[in-house]
């Protein structure tokens, strides 16, 4: 006992314990420590730039010589309600939200199997095929589905080989989505935006799925209910908060992508690329600030709506 | 008890649920009463959650035949069982207020909502939680979670609650004070309670009958006072209070049966070397070894030529020994209770 207590001695007193206690003693302090970096960065850089991008909206562009008139107005955004300009607003709406329901269709059974029944390995190899395309390069991503849907491409392929081209024909022939190819359509273009976001529908809604405990789901079907009762009464409205911040990340990155619209789909410009177009060859900063505020505005409305009808509730 | 009615609420016949190699339940039978408060006694992996996931369909056996009432329940889904768990960790719905949760089995089944809200404010009478309606189960104790648990198992009117552990989150004050409740809710409904529990006290005070499993199986079904003081083998023993087991060859050269016998702690009494002996007691000379003090007893554990045994005596009667003292220890041999061979 006594040689024991000659080995543990109290530990010595470094320059680094000594600022250990001064940050143990001084909590709000450390704190601050602790936020400062995050909050320079939100404060400055992230906040900053959106309000200059807000200020340059009121702006407007001289026509003539194409200068920026540093005078409040809110002439701007009243082109944006011009036919063609408020048209393009509307496409892209049109096609972030065909995206976002098409993904939560698709992410929901892959993420509740997730959730529910991998375990182990399986668990581990469906991070794996999740994530895997997130590692490899956005643009070569969207080419290979560009030669995949092209007229001659795998899936004209395919659908010539079981004869089933009248099928993909008839498809391609139906109105708006329709087009000469799956690459030229809103069809292929749906498809690929729908590749490449899934990840972000998929994680959220099954770390949602997870953390519904599986005693609940006994519960319910112990009070009566079928599985597809509890799929409705229990599973969705407690995975809602996860299929809403999916459709976050869907909603918004569909609204603002100006890169698989140039590469995929029909000639009509969606949001995106006119917001690149503006700023780029055109040179009309205020009026590519007016376009993006409008994303900002419309997810602030969708989110109020979601808010409204409850779908945090269980957040 | 189950001779008396001619269905049983719940009955086991040679059931078996194997998960791969592990036998979680290993051949059991059994015949619950109807209106019986019925425990399942047992040491964790015992199969006694197993079984009583059976009973309520969460599982399906592997082999043999549960009815309820007189129906073969095999491949029935949970959703159609007149039966209804109280869950350990009460699996309220976070989304819901408390109301609605005890009105979900009714809202199920269609009925009308003025109609389910007048039957859920009356089950919520009945746990003691009426003006607790709006609340969300986040905003409630653990006391009240189990009461909604509780009110929401019974207003859909179950033929059998099974209760999973129902005490094991509670504190010591709650717990008795739910044990009496649950007791009298089993009183003025009539239904047959089945229970889970490994606290063998929990137990003794509630059941009607206590099953006590081991590795799978059933070893003993009793009343109270049966399993207590008549345990059946070394198990039994051991694991309901907390028995002294003598050796066969002790028990022997005592009263000549080489069968281990169970000596109940409080049957055992402590008196300083030297004290007469009534006739008819053995008495043995030790050595005390430990003196725990629990308020109303104290157990003074002493080595003796049988062993260590275990002694609880009245506090206020116990001779003021420590350990190292001699003491003897004797007992009636009538308390001397003959067990099964292993």
């Amino acid at each position: 006992m006594s040689a024991a207590a000659e080995i543990i001695r109290e530990p010595r007193d470094s320059i680094l314990r000594r600022i250990s206690d001064v940050l143990t003693a001084h909590h709000g302090f450390y704190l601050f420590l602790l936020l400062l970096p995050p909050l320079l960065w939100l404060g400055v850089v992230y906040l900053g730039s959106l309000f200059a991008l807000l200020a340059e909206s009121f702006f407007s562009i001289d026509d003539f010589s194409g200068v920026v008139v540093r005078q409040p107005t809110l002439s701007t955004y009243a082109q944006l309600f011009q036919s063609a300009n408020f048209a393009i607003i509307e496409r892209t709406v049109a096609l972030a939200l065909a995206v976002t329901i098409l993904a939560i269709l698709a992410a929901f059974p892959i993420a509740y199997y997730a959730a529910r029944y991998a375990r182990g390995r399986m668990k581990a190899a469906f991070y794996v095929a999740i994530l895997m395309p997130l590692w490899s390069s956005y643009l070569v991503k969207v080419y290979a589905w560009k030669l995949l849907l092209a007229k001659e491409g795998a899936i004209g392929w395919v659908f010539d080989h079981i004869g089933a081209t009248p099928v993909l024909d008839a498809i391609l022939n139906l109105p708006v989505i329709g087009g000469p190819a799956l690459s030229t359509s809103y069809i292929g273009m749906v498809l690929v935006f729908l590749y490449l976001w899934i990840p972000y529908m998929v994680l959220p809604v099954q770390a949602a799925l997870e953390r519904v405990p599986g005693s609940l789901l006994e519960a319910s079907g112990d009070l009566g209910a079928t599985p597809r009762q509890t799929f409705w009464k229990v599973i969705l409205p407690l995975a809602a908060p996860g299929v809403v911040a999916g459709a976050i990340f869907t909603f918004s990155l569909t609204l603002g992508d100006y890169i698989v619209p140039e590469i995929v789909g029909p000639s009509s410009l969606i949001l995106g690329q006119v917001v690149y177009v503006q700023q780029g060859t055109a040179g009309n900063i205020p009026l590519a600030a007016a376009f993006s505020v409008a994303p900002i505005l419309i997810m602030g409305v969708l989110l109020t709506i979601a808010k409204r009808t409850g779908a945090f509730d269980a957040l | 008890m189950s001779e008396a009615s001619p269905v049983a609420a719940v009955s086991f016949r040679g059931v078996q649920r194997h998960f791969g190699a592990v036998r979680a339940v290993d051949g059991v039978d059994l015949d619950i009463a109807p209106g019986e408060f019925f425990a399942m006694l047992g040491p964790s992996g015992s199969g006694k959650t197993t079984c009583l996931r059976l009973i309520a369909g969460f599982e399906q056996p592997t082999g043999g035949e549960i009815s309820i009432f007189g129906e073969a329940v095999s491949g029935v889904p949970p959703y159609r069982r007149p039966v209804n768990t109280v869950f350990q960790d009460y699996a309220l719905f976070p989304h819901m207020n408390v109301l609605a949760n005890v009105c979900y089995g009714l809202a199920i089944r269609g009925m009308a909502k003025t109609e389910r809200e007048k039957l859920g404010r009356e089950a919520l009478a009945l746990v003691k939680l009426s003006g607790m309606e709006r609340r969300r189960p986040s905003e409630l104790s653990g006391g009240q979670r189990q009461r909604v648990a509780l009110a929401r198992a019974l207003v859909v009117r179950p033929k059998v609650l099974l209760l999973d552990e129902p005490l094991g989150a509670l504190d010591l004050k709650l717990r008795e004070d739910m044990q009496g409740e649950l007791k009298s809710l089993h009183r003025n409904l009539g239904l047959t309670f089945v229970f889970v529990t490994h606290d063998q006290g929990e137990a003794l005070s509630m059941a009607d009958r206590v099953a006590v499993f081991n590795e799978g199986r059933i070893v003993q079904v009793d009343a109270p006072e049966e399993i207590y003081e008549r345990p059946r083998t070394r198990f039994v023993a051991d694991f309901v209070g907390s028995s002294n087991v003598i050796e066969p060859a002790t028990v022997a050269q005592w009263i000549g049966a080489a069968r281990p016998a169970s000596l109940r702690p409080e049957r055992v009494s402590v008196l300083l070397s030297g004290s007469p002996i009534s006739a008819g007691s053995i008495c043995l000379s030790g050595t005390v070894a430990e003196v725990l003090y629990h308020g109303a007893m104290r157990r003074i554990e002493a080595d003796t030529t049988a062993g260590r045994l275990v002694a609880a005596v009245p506090a206020g009667d116990a001779p003021a020994v420590a350990p190292g003292a001699a003491v003897s220890l004797a007992f009636p041999r009538s308390a001397l209770h003959l067990m099964d061979a292993p």
